[in-house]
């Protein structure tokens, strides 16, 4: 494409043309504040704190949305410009409860920043009527403070174009405007996937996930109660930044101590279960290969995707793996397993769970298929920013601890178990094992690189002694929606899939530090928490899920042989067809 | 104002589902078309309720969000039949300064409707408008096609009255 050249405070660039001044600026090396813009998702110019003067335009222009031509000025920090920054944060304080001391997201809000920045020395310059919302608690998952809302609607824009189920939007109209779904329903019961997505693009407080901080200390203040806690995969390499460590960062060892010192009587790995399911998923999937049994078999670890399924294409169940999540197989295995081995009554086992993810609080009320009957496998499910909520409220200082080591029985995850927070990871990890039970023996080469990477979608093929094996990954509802079209309409055939709700798969959940946009849109924060896994993957010592000991250990003991009697019981769940509307 | 949604029973009829289908049908799949749809949607039932908004966003595939938001956003899709008897008062400049808002408000305390509803037994159903051009006579309000002037909340009662059915 040709290149343009303009000057942004004077000094001259060369960007492509069609570029906006936004960019064009960021090329210069200046930063434009902005509210509302997300880079492809939300390009809206609606919030008007992007202004800037060009010397091709009458007033002031939206410099997000703004296209700049040959030869033209912009200036992005004059007096006037600043004045008008200033007066439309002051618009939008007059319509916001303005309860930042006792807000969720007070020093991580991208209004409360701008304010500081720009010198708002009064919030109350306007005064005038303010919207009355109920706050909406109906979800298990998160709750909408509709009060807190500046209507900047990267919200409603990740709904839609991220996730492709758009349960919320914008209603009514002028000062009416509010975000919700179709006929003010709650949002407990429209057919919404419970990713999270739109809490992480949140600029406010207006979304947050729902706090069970304090069930977990409660469960931890109780002498009656053994309570124990898993950690993903992905948690390893999100919690880090909430302790301003770089994105990506791998904080393993400190994230033990931290539990450990909360008070947790075991510290677990969810990697552990994550290798346990794929020794459940490759059996169950060469089994169904086999038998030409329902494909393309589709994971099963994303509970954002299941309920996707559920809603929205239920005729697709019968082709879901029937293995629970890794969360599910764990707190199933807690239950059973280690309360037999180490004679303690189900009852009194409390598993709490560290999740890069708000479906997965979803997730653990499904109690239909428990492995204890009338015990829910999961007590409770914390998201990563609760959990650094909890290490700060306990006064422990994150930086400064030592490193700890899980506990046994299931304190051993493998490099397979490790890469479950990227996408790609669930599909590479379950080939390896896969082809140690086709051929017999393991990949030459462990690493599938194919199916790495954050393209919306993936595909490769895999020729296994003959048997050939074409395979697709997907990751962000919207990218799964294409690819189910394109296998329904038979443009596309599979063996097996892996999809996983939130684009980037876990690495990306709606339960990770939240990031601003600022950052969002300038650096691949899927990419570079990934990075930060695939590297934990090559520094653990076993890499294949059915070379962990803890795993030969609990089929040993306990299971038999993947998809036994035994494991069906405990393992393995059902779904239910839920009705859209 | 926040556009109140109906409480009263959807009762469509076989019939006009089927207008709507063929509406949408005739569509062709080109969803830039849904304000239109929703528009013969409002012809056929008079108002877009719950059940008639998923047939056009299942017709359609379109989320039922943007349906609604479109509904919620115009001012000519409504949420509620229109009653037998249309009331509607003007609020507009010279109305609202000759006190139409106080008429209003008999009007909705009256019937126990806000602006916007239907009674529960669909007799009436009470809406704001903007001059209908008869401001001398302000403040005025419409009914069916009844214009009545220099309206004050005592005369309200006996309007109603006029229409109730025997």
């Amino acid at each position: 494409m040709e290149n343009i050249n303009v000057k942004v405070n004077g000094v001259s660039v060369s960007v492509p043309a069609g570029s906006t001044a936004l960019t064009a600026a960021r090329t210069a090396g200046v930063e434009i504040p902005t509210l509302c813009y997300l880079k492809d998702i939300n390009e809206i110019g609606a919030c008007r704190i992007c202004v800037v003067e060009a010397s091709k335009a009458r007033g002031l222009v939206a410099a997000c949305v703004y296209p700049v031509s040959d030869g033209e000025e912009i200036t992005t920090n004059s007096p006037k410009l600043i004045e008008s920054r200033k007066m439309t944060l002051e618009l939008l304080l007059s319509n916001h409860k303005k309860k930042c001391l006792t807000c969720v997201r007070s020093e991580n809000c991208e209004l409360q920043k701008l304010c500081k920045e720009y010198g708002v020395e009064f919030d109350d310059r306007f005064e005038g009527a303010m919207n009355k919302y109920d706050i909406d608690r109906s979800a298990s998952h998160m709750y909408r403070d509709n009060e807190k809302c500046i209507l900047c609607r990267r919200c409603s824009a990740a709904c839609e174009k991220l996730q492709a189920v758009s349960v919320i939007g914008a209603n009514d109209r002028g000062f009416d405007t509010h975000i919700a779904s179709p006929f003010e329903m709650p949002l407990g019961s429209v057919a919404c996937v419970s990713c999270g997505q739109c809490i992480n693009v949140c600029p406010t407080g207006a979304l947050s996930e729902r706090d069970d901080t304090q069930k977990v200390f409660d469960a931890l203040s109780d002498p009656t109660k053994h309570v124990i806690v898993q950690t993903a995969p992905s948690v390893r390499v999100g919690l880090g930044e909430e302790f301003g460590y770089p994105i990506g960062s791998i904080v393993t060892g400190k994230l033990v101590t931290a539990l450990r010192r909360l008070g947790f009587d075991k510290v677990f790995d969810t990697n552990f279960s994550a290798d346990l399911t794929i020794m459940e998923e490759a059996t169950e999937f060469v089994t169904r290969y086999t038998n030409k049994d329902h494909l393309p078999m589709f994971t099963s670890c994303s509970p954002g995707w299941i309920k996707f399924v559920e809603y929205y294409y239920p005729e697709f169940i019968p082709n879901l793996s029937t293995c629970k999540s890794p969360q599910g197989m764990f707190g199933a295995t807690a239950k059973t397993y280690y309360a037999e081995k180490e004679g303690i009554d189900p009852q009194d086992i409390f598993v709490v769970s560290v999740m890069p993810c708000t479906a997965k609080k979803f997730e653990a009320e499904r109690i239909d298929h428990s492995a204890v009957k009338g015990l829910p496998d999961i007590d409770v499910v914390i998201t990563v920013r609760e959990l650094a909520r909890m290490i700060r409220k306990a006064g422990i200082l994150f930086r400064d601890l030592p490193d700890g080591e899980y506990d046994s029985p299931f304190g051993l995850g493998s490099g397979a178990g490790t890469i479950f927070g990227a996408t790609g990871g669930v599909m590479e990890a379950a080939l390896r094992t896969a082809v140690k039970a086709v051929t017999g023996k393991d990949a030459e080469c462990l690493d599938f690189l194919d199916v790495r990477g954050t393209q919306g979608i993936k595909e490769a093929t895999y020729d296994l002694n003959g048997n050939i094996i074409r395979v697709a990954v997907a990751s962000g509802i919207s990218n799964a929606k294409k690819l189910l079209e394109m296998i329904k309409s038979g443009e596309k055939e599979y063996d097996f899939v892996e999809i996983m709700a939130c684009p980037g798969g876990c690495v990306n959940g709606g339960g990770q530090p939240i990031q601003p946009a600022s950052v969002r849109n300038n650096v691949d924060i899927r990419a570079t928490r990934a990075a930060g896994l695939y590297q934990d993957d090559l520094n653990l010592p076993v890499r294949l899920s059915h070379e962990n000991p803890d795993i030969k250990r609990v089929y040993d003991e306990y299971f038999g042989t993947p998809n036994s009697h035994k494991s069906h019981e405990i393992l393995h769940t059902g779904y239910t067809v839920r009705k859209k509307y | 104002m926040k556009k109140p949604i109906s409480k009263i029973p959807f009762n469509g009829t076989p019939e006009q589902e089927a207008k709507l289908k063929a509406a949408i049908e005739r569509s062709n799949g080109n969803k830039s078309e849904l304000i239109y749809i929703m528009q013969q949607a409002q012809d056929i039932y008079g108002y877009l309720p719950y059940e008639v908004q998923v047939m056009i966003a299942e017709g359609m595939d379109v989320p039922l969000e943007k349906v609604y938001g479109v509904a919620t956003f115009y001012s000519q899709f409504a949420l509620s039949p229109k009653g037998k008897n249309a009331i509607s008062v003007c609020l507009g400049t010279a109305c609202y300064v000759k006190g139409s808002k106080a008429v209003m408000d008999k009007f909705s305390s009256e019937l126990g409707i806000e602006p916007g509803q239907c009674t529960a037994d669909g007799e009436f159903s009470l809406e704001s408008c903007r001059c209908v051009g008869a401001c001398g006579l302000a403040p005025v309000c419409v009914v069916n096609d009844d214009v009545y002037g220099k309206v004050t909340p005592e005369k309200v009662v006996e309007i109603i009255a006029k229409y109730k059915s025997k």
